[in-house]
């Protein structure tokens, strides 16, 4: 098993009567309720934290795009991982990733990526989002009938200005290129693992099986919801002839661990509401953009899409609603080994995103429950997949004999690793 | 006036539904990013008096070839194309809402290829001081109350009757509203503007703008801007009607347009 420790990087400062007073948490939010102040200290708290998952072995550190929203701080992941770039040497940085058709041109990416790759040594896991509605449609203005079709493009242009070892011209619809040449070029080869974060898009399965790329879900909806979905992806998966490793699959959980499971609830209740309440209190017309999802995804969802876009996403719900619909795991090391067990047995998969710091969780409860899982409940969740345990086909394959920018690069100047 | 309905394929290869009536001279009429609604008295009224035709752009109704057409340039051939699988030599030109935005790039890309041409609550313009909503963010429930003088009327109309409270209705209606804006927003979103008006020097056609009074989808204020644009145009404001003139307000439409054409 892998577990990539992720911060969402929320707003914690969304006033209480958010929900009832502003139209939604993305797209038109007030930005008056945006303090820069405050927001140097939460950057470099959020960004502690990941680098405090990297310390107790937690295999990867993830961040993620979004615009325009008090959800999630990083309208620009790949800043946040350079900064993590620079201050750790272990963990894999699983950006998931940058939305591939917002980027003109999108040669940016593979060069962004490839710095990101170089600068850390080979550790980039290189997710390629379509970017929720919201983000791609409302925010970013790109038309939502043709984001696929541009999105396609803009990863078959990324793709090859990674692979080819020549200058090549690029005659797209949407980017014209007349000489690619990508300098810096990554240094895992072909390419970073690549990471796909789908919301349920049938299309997207088949991408993924066609490439070999991870699919990613990430559900605040639940356990239930989460695995019709993956047990449709790996109806696919056996459809198309491909091999069941868990590893072809991701899950992105909220988890919240205490020494018992009231401990769980007194610690952690007041922020799993203010995430769920407030940051997911998304206007229902933001939510997907006429176009941008296919008919045929639409005809095979429709009620969900009804009951998320007609209303109000996440209307209220209680802590225990969210625990026992598997919305959120929470509890004792014992309560939260259990229910992860049945999660990955469950939706059969390899890497967890573990969802930590939820809302406006202050930092000693993040760290807290970021060690109990680390120290009580991961060791026991390593080898649940012990016949796929060599299978390193979406992990990240870095350097041997990389820096660890955290310590200082002296030693390596001394021991002749740096070649100037 | 019986309306009769015929397919035709476009040279490009986009299946065609167009509803016909009448006899006189030929009036193509676009519809707006709703689509034809199952009545529209306005047309058959027209019919009386002219050869009424009404072609559903792909992706309404029963047309398709949705993926043929991309942008502008593409939906304004994509007219042309269809009057010239009709047979049509010179016909007026009537379009609503993203109808008379097409209208009037057709209008533009072939000056001498038209009689006259009626722009009814046109998109195409964009005022900074007057944004007009997005209507690509509005719930089921809000459409009524930007298309509509009358919102309880303009509601029934809209769904045909349905009741949205019930699920099998709104999942119909859900479905034809994302195929029908998802076309629509090829040329409307994120704002309605592809720069018609750097070419509407070219317009050389008598041109009339109807306007709804009570318009607060595109306000009146666009049609003052496209007598700017447009300095032969004639502008017809109606009382109690929005952005649905020719729904609202058929008899009034009517005898502005028929005034007009002659």
């Amino acid at each position: 098993m892998k577990f990539t420790w992720f911060n969402l990087m929320p707003w914690p400062y969304l006033p209480d009567d958010f929900r009832e007073k502003h139209h939604s948490v993305w797209v038109d939010i007030p930005n008056t309720l945006y303090d820069p102040q405050k927001g140097h200290f939460v950057y470099h708290q959020y960004m502690d934290q990941l680098e405090y998952a990297e310390s107790l072995g937690f295999d990867g550190i993830g961040c993620n795009e979004h615009h325009q929203n008090g959800y999630g701080l990083m309208p620009s992941p790949n800043i946040i991982a350079a900064g993590l770039a620079r201050r750790t040497s272990k963990a894999a940085l699983a950006v998931i990733g940058n939305s591939l058709a917002l980027y003109n041109p999108p040669i940016r990416v593979a060069e962004e990526f490839a710095m990101l790759d170089v600068i850390s040594g080979g550790r980039l896991l290189a997710g390629f989002p379509v970017g929720t509605s919201m983000d791609t449609n409302f925010c970013y203005g790109q038309i939502p009938a043709l984001t696929r079709d541009k999105y396609a493009e803009a990863h078959e242009l990324v793709m090859r200005a990674w692979h080819e070892d020549e200058p090549f011209a690029f005659d797209g619809k949407y980017n014209q290129l007349r000489h690619v040449n990508l300098w810096p070029k990554p240094i895992q080869k072909p390419n970073p693992p690549i990471y796909i974060p789908g919301g349920g898009s049938i299309e997207t399965w088949d991408f993924c099986l066609d490439n070999d790329y991870n699919y990613s879900y990430l559900s605040f909806t639940g356990y239930l919801r989460g695995k019709k979905l993956l047990d449709g992806y790996w109806d696919q998966v056996a459809k198309r002839g491909k091999d069941e490793s868990p590893y072809r699959s991701s899950f992105a959980q909220t988890i919240c661990v205490a020494d018992t499971d009231a401990e769980a609830e007194k610690l952690y209740a007041e922020h799993v509401n203010y995430f769920y309440n407030r940051c997911l209190h998304i206007y229902g017309g933001f939510a997907d953009a006429p176009g941008y999802r296919t008919i045929k995804t639409i005809q095979a969802d429709v009620l969900n899409a009804l009951s998320e876009s007609a209303q109000n996403m996440f209307p209220s719900l209680s802590w225990k609603e969210l625990v026992d619909g598997g919305y959120v795991i929470a509890g004792s090391p014992a309560t939260v080994r259990e229910r992860m067990e049945d999660l990955i047995k469950g939706l059969h998969t390899g890497h967890i995103f573990c969802l930590m710091h939820v809302g406006n969780m202050p930092d000693w409860k993040t760290r807290y429950s970021t060690k109990l899982f680390a120290e009580k409940v991961m060791p026991h969740l390593r080898d649940l997949w012990p016949e796929w345990k060599d299978d390193d086909r979406w992990w990240c394959h870095p350097m041997e004999n990389r820096l660890q920018p955290e310590h200082g690069i002296e030693q390596a100047r001394q021991d002749g690793r740096i070649p100037l | 006036m019986s309306i009769s309905m015929r397919g035709i394929e476009t040279k490009r290869g986009a299946k065609v539904r167009v509803f016909e009536a009448g006899s006189g001279a030929p009036l193509v009429f676009m519809h707006g990013a709703g689509g034809l609604f199952p009545q529209n008295p306005f047309l058959d009224t027209l019919a009386e008096r002219y050869h009424v035709f009404a072609p559903e752009f792909p992706a309404y109704g029963e047309s398709t070839g949705e993926e043929l057409l991309e942008d502008m340039q593409d939906f304004a051939l994509h007219g042309w194309d269809v009057i010239t699988e009709l047979g049509l030599s010179k016909p007026h030109l009537m379009g609503h809402s993203m109808g008379g935005m097409i209208a009037a790039e057709m209008a533009c890309l072939a000056p001498n290829d038209l009689n006259k041409l009626v722009l009814v609550g046109s998109a195409g313009l964009w005022i900074n001081e007057q944004p007009i909503p997005d209507l690509f963010s509005f719930l089921p429930h809000e459409f009524a109350t930007y298309l509509f003088h009358d919102r309880a009327q303009g509601e029934a109309m809209l769904t045909g009757g349905l009741d949205l409270k019930d699920p099998a209705a709104l999942k119909e209606f859900y479905i034809g509203n994302s195929k029908r804006l998802s076309m629509a927003g090829k040329i409307l979103f994120p704002i309605p503007n592809r720069r018609l008006s750097k070419r509407l020097y070219r317009l050389s056609a008598p041109t009339l703008v109807v306007w709804g009074k009570s318009d607060t989808l595109i306000p009146p204020v666009y049609a003052d801007r496209f007598k700017a644009l447009i300095p032969q145009a004639e502008v017809v404001q109606i009382a109690e009607a929005g952005h649905m003139v020719p729904y609202e307000q058929p008899d009034a439409f009517v005898s502005a347009v028929t005034r007009f054409l002659g």
